[in-house]
């Protein structure tokens, strides 16, 4: 089976988006958790693309709508992700989660 | 024909509370009256909207005349209606509470970090509820996407107002789990579209057959949603973020935010996917509520704090929530089961609401919310005690209250297609969720001296919470036209072959 | 308004609004809850009395609530529903009379007279429903408004015997609802006639039908104290004496009882029970309580739980009374319904008179008791020998009816047990009697608040006064038109289709 020049962007697009659970699962450093949040949404769009390069001889405008609007809701997560990484380092002093959450009122 | 009946009410709920999000940023002393006044008015056109959708049945209405594929359609059912009324009524109510919680002026030193979170719980206050509304009202799976995304950054932001290490560090990770939840939904949108080149929730209800795109769609929407909803075990991120956020904020989270993720789950399994679930998949989730049910009880009967307590609390009732999958797989029970559902949905958001603003307000006038130094605090504070004792009594699922009408009915639905497991789940959360809530209820009673509060509680607080708490208790007498409502509006897969 | 619809709920209203108001009293406000209390309680009688003239004339009193599409909340004014909602009405009146003279000085009694006139409300709901389901809605309000009242001193042993009551009966609330919930999936919403409406679906499900009724006998059976899920009443006992009262002899056990009667006559019929085979395991199980609670109460020297190990035997006569098939044990079982919580209540007021009035807690205290309060000992040797079964005083008809119908179903089982049990009472409450009447007193009394002289406030002596009186008056006159005996003995034949 030839492999259409579509599907393999699209493949990229879920190994992407693997690779980015990965790091968001195992790397504790906020950063590279947000950065990981990112490249899994970088895979989801690039697999929107490829589905939108599939129609012949234009591509299908929804799938860039689609990816457009993700782009612009990304960019606003991760504005907000930052501060709040920021926030958290300014009160506990590092920039990870921290492991044993005391609960104050 | 009326400009009442013909006036687009759909629009209004969200736009009202979308211009009020930027009119609370811009007049900051004027914030809390126009909080309220955009929350009473979002749930008159909520009742113009129920009542044009009882007569004229489902309707649909094209956002700027556009139409799709290019523009973005609203479309309001019996379900989305019942949403919408449930998030007016606890909105005006947390509305209420929230203007004097903020105001409060007896705080000296706290000065900046009140005002601070005065200023900003408004307009992300009205964020959230246009987010919500416009999930409600959602037609196509790419706006229930990006409903839920602004809903879930209003959420976060909300949730680390306090400020504080604690609450910034648990809004740090409802945020790392909002947003991974948010891009597996994407994902699988995106493969939906892939597969059947459409968004359209009610075009893909008639599309999408059984087959490794659909699975893998519906897996990973799935998967995406019952983080988002905390859903055993996917759960760990709700009690911190729940218990360290100020008052009005637990309550709108636990009564409507994780709400909205199981409403879309609810969507997608019944109309969507409906040809591709399997009874095994259904299960599966019913098991997962089982745990939540019993974990989630375990670990608030071994909470210190209140706070954490009510938050652990809903974990444990979202847990009966699942219980509609593997119910409604039977033919006969199915309608009773989606029915008990829905209003067990109802019912919690009312108890849990007026539960956490009880607790608000007891944890307020003592200083604290450790449970076991509560004895005198609680008898100074009867109509905080009291809500908390009703909404208890609803949460329980004890007569008469509408959590024993929703239980009642997922009885019926587990006795009737002879599923004893599930009914003696059912049985044994109850007896779980007495004992937390009298875990706390005791300390009313004992034989210590009434304390004086360190705050005052002002009356519209302690009014707003019981004023909720009583809700929940009426909806236990006022169910047969909710329910009779529910039935005539549920999905096709509902219903036994041969029936509308 | 139809006045038919609403004369029900407005029973029902009058001490629930009542209750409402008080809480929001003031704690200082005594006489204005004093008011409210009486006045709430004065116009229940009054409403309970025109409801039985109106059945009298045919009047049928019935109130429907919706709750669910096919599942109605019905107040119903039958028979047995009137009968225990005299009983609840009347005894409340006193009940509240004594509560108020008892409390005198105690904290928190808006809280209290709150949760006693809910209490009540949902006493009179449990009288009232016409299906299971509006029967256990009410059942559970009782349990919840009565938890108050039992831990209302507020100390550790109240609260722990809270936690066992609420343990013991939101258990036994989940197998009640189980039991309506299945009940309601195989035959629908049914409601209480006599001769019950299940003949028809007995004779298709069989094995679940004695399955639900046993679930619902357990369920019931916590608040009717039937042994083994008698443990919370003994406990219960250090609730202050009103609540011992009220709990005993008119609001809680009787509840369970009621719902047992209920069941058994109304809901299942006595003749499908009996054809299920389900009586003669009731029976047993009563049978046995009726000894071991006897037992248990000899060996007790606190008064309070010798009167609550009592009644763990003295409501079970009333299972008996139901569960042995005969009109004449039918008849029995209903009147001790009624006569056994006249003379129990009879017996509580006298203890907290005791109690309050010279630290009085224990039997061995209570030697030459009659000298010093002969009206007091009067009244509680009146029922004392009424529990008896000592001719002519109430539980003497009651029992005596019940050992006929054993004879004349040949179960002369029932009748060894009555006898042992009757004598067993004996053993229990005479020395009681001697030791107060023809003991010499020794040591002074262990608090006494009179000061050597009366017998305490009006308000603590009238109840069981007028109580005792009533003993006296339902055995004497117990073939008077209107006597409880009568009454039951119109249900009954309504019952076996004489």
């Amino acid at each position: 089976m030839t492999l259409e020049p579509y599907l393999l962007y699209a493949l990229a697009g879920v190994g992407l988006f693997a690779i980015g659970l990965e790091a968001l699962i195992a790397r504790a450093h906020l950063l590279r958790k947000i950065l990981a949040l990112n490249v899994m949404g970088t895979g989801v769009f690039l697999f929107l693309i490829a589905i939108a390069y599939r129609s012949e001889p234009l591509a299908d405008p929804v799938p860039q709508a689609m990816v457009l609007t993700g782009i612009v809701v990304s960019v606003c997560a991760t504005g907000l992700a930052l501060a709040l990484a920021h926030r958290v380092q300014t009160t506990t002093g590092r920039m990870e989660l921290p492991e044993n959450d005391e609960f104050d009122a | 024909m009326t400009l009442w009946d013909t006036a687009p009410w759909l629009i209004w709920s969200i736009v009202l509370p979308l211009s009020a999000g930027i009119l609370t940023f811009l007049f900051r002393r004027a914030a809390p009256w126009i909080g309220i006044i955009t929350t009473l008015g979002s749930a008159v056109s909520v009742a113009a909207l129920a009542g044009q959708v009882t007569h004229a049945g489902p309707l649909r209405y094209s956002v700027g005349g556009w139409g799709v594929p290019l523009g973005v359609d609203l479309r309001a059912d019996g379900l989305s209606v019942l949403m919408l009324g449930m998030s007016a009524v606890i909105a005006v109510a947390v509305s209420v509470y929230a203007s004097r919680y903020f105001s409060d002026s007896d705080a000296t030193d706290k000065h900046t970090a009140q005002a601070h979170q005065r200023a900003y719980f408004w307009p992300l206050w009205m964020f959230l509820l246009a987010g919500l509304n416009g999930l409600f009202l959602a037609a196509d799976i790419f706006h229930l996407y990006v409903t839920l995304e602004l809903l879930g950054f209003a959420a976060v932001s909300l949730a680390a107002l306090a400020g504080k290490r604690a609450a910034v560090a648990a809004a740090m990770r409802y945020l790392l789990v909002s947003l991974s939840g948010s891009l597996f939904f994407l994902f699988g949108v995106a493969i939906l579209y892939a597969a059947y080149a459409t968004v359209d929730l009610t075009a893909l209800a008639g599309k999408v057959q059984p087959g490794p795109l659909a699975w893998s769609a519906l897996a990973l929407m799935a998967a995406g949603l019952l983080i988002k909803g905390a859903v055993f075990p996917l759960h760990f991120w709700l009690p911190p973020a729940h218990a360290n956020a100020p008052t009005p904020v637990s309550a709108l989270l636990s009564a409507l935010v994780v709400k909205a993720s199981f409403y879309i789950l609810l969507r997608l399994w019944f109309e969507l996917f409906s040809t591709v679930v399997t009874p095994a998949a259904a299960s599966f989730l019913g098991l997962l509520g089982a745990g939540a049910i019993l974990w989630g009880s375990a670990q608030a009967l071994n909470q210190t704090r209140l706070k954490l307590l009510v938050a652990y609390s809903t974990v444990a009732q979202l847990g009966y929530l699942m219980l509609v999958f593997p119910l409604a797989q039977h033919v006969g029970s199915a309608l009773t089961a989606w029915s008990a559902c829905i209003y067990f949905v109802l019912a919690h958001a009312c108890a849990k609401t007026a539960m956490f603003l009880a607790v608000g307000n007891i944890a307020h006038a003592a200083g604290h919310d450790r449970i076991a130094e509560l004895d005198g605090i609680t008898q100074a504070l009867p109509l905080s005690v009291a809500a908390f004792a009703l909404a208890g009594i609803s949460l329980i699922g004890l007569p008469p209250s509408g959590g024993f009408i929703a239980k009642w009915m997922l009885l019926q639905a587990a006795i009737s297609s002879g599923e004893w497991g599930w009914a003696t789940l059912i049985l044994a959360g109850s007896l779980l969720a007495a004992a937390y809530v009298m875990r706390v209820l005791w300390h009313a009673f004992t034989q210590v001296a009434v304390a004086r509060p360190l705050h005052r509680v002002p009356r519209t607080m302690e009014w707003s919470a019981l004023a909720l708490s009583l809700l929940a208790v009426l909806l236990g007498l006022m169910a047969a036209r909710p329910v009779e409502l529910l039935r005539s509006g549920a999905p096709v897969s509902i219903h036994a072959p041969g029936q509308t | 308004m139809n006045f038919d619809q609403w004369l029900l709920v407005f029973i029902l209203l009058s001490s629930f609004v009542t209750g409402l108001v008080i809480f929001f009293l003031k704690e200082e406000a005594h006489r204005l809850r004093t008011l409210a209390n009486l006045f709430g309680a004065l116009l229940k009688v009054i409403l309970v009395g025109v409801m039985i003239a109106g059945v009298q004339a045919n009047h049928v009193y019935e109130s429907r609530l919706e709750l669910l599409p096919g599942l109605d909340l019905v107040l119903h004014a039958d028979a047995m529903s009137v009968l225990f909602a005299t009983l609840s009405s009347v005894l409340w009146l006193v009940t509240t009379l004594y509560a108020v003279g008892y409390l005198e000085d105690e904290p928190h009694r808006s809280r209290f007279f709150g949760f006693f006139s809910i209490c009540v409300s949902a006493t009179t709901g449990v009288a009232l429903a016409g299906n299971l389901i509006t029967f256990l809605i009410f059942y559970e309000i009782l349990t919840l408004s009565t938890y108050p009242l039992v831990v209302h001193r507020g100390t550790e042993k109240s609260l722990q015997a809270g936690r066992t009551y609420l343990i013991y009966t939101l258990s036994g609330g989940a197998l009640l609802l189980l039991a309506t919930v299945w009940l309601h999936t195989l035959a629908g919403p049914l409601e209480f006639s006599l001769g019950g409406t299940l003949a028809q679906v007995a004779t298709q499900h069989r094995a679940e039908l004695i399955a639900i009724f046993a679930l619902l006998i357990a369920g019931l059976g916590v608040k009717a104290a039937l042994f083994p899920l008698h443990g919370w009443l003994p406990q219960a006992m250090v609730a202050p004496a009103p609540v011992s009262a009220l709990l005993h002899a008119v609001a809680v056990v009787k509840a369970g009882a009621f719902g047992i009667v209920r069941v058994v006559y109304d809901l299942y019929g006595v003749r499908t029970a009996e054809d299920l085979g389900v009586l003669a395991p009731l029976a047993g199980v009563a049978a046995f309580t009726i000894i071991y609670g006897s037992v248990r109460a000899l060996f007790q020297d606190d008064l309070k739980r010798r009167l609550a190990f009592s009644t763990v035997s003295q409501v079970s006569y009333i299972a008996l009374g139901t569960a042995l098939f005969g009109y004449l044990s039918t008849i029995g079982g209903l009147t001790h319904l009624v006569h056994q919580g006249i003379m129990k209540i009879t017996l509580f007021f006298c203890a907290g008179i005791f109690a309050h009035t010279l630290g009085v807690h224990k039997v061995s205290e209570m030697a030459g008791l009659g000298l010093r309060m002969p009206w007091s000992m009067t009244a509680f040797t009146i029922a004392a020998l009424g529990m008896i079964g000592v001719p002519p005083f109430a539980g003497f008809i009651s029992k005596w009816y019940i050992g006929l119908g054993a004879v004349s179903s040949g179960s002369y089982w029932a009748v060894a047990v009555l006898a042992a049990s009757s004598a067993l009472n004996a053993a229990y409450f005479l020395p009681i009697l001697h030791a107060a009447w023809f003991r010499k007193r020794q040591d002074p009394w262990p608090a006494d608040h009179a000061h050597g002289a009366g017998e305490g406030h009006w308000m603590l002596l009238a109840p069981p006064l007028a109580t005792a009186a009533l003993v006296v008056a339902a055995g004497v006159l117990a073939n008077a038109p209107f006597s409880p005996l009568e009454w039951v003995r119109f249900i009954a034949e309504m019952e076996y289709g004489k």
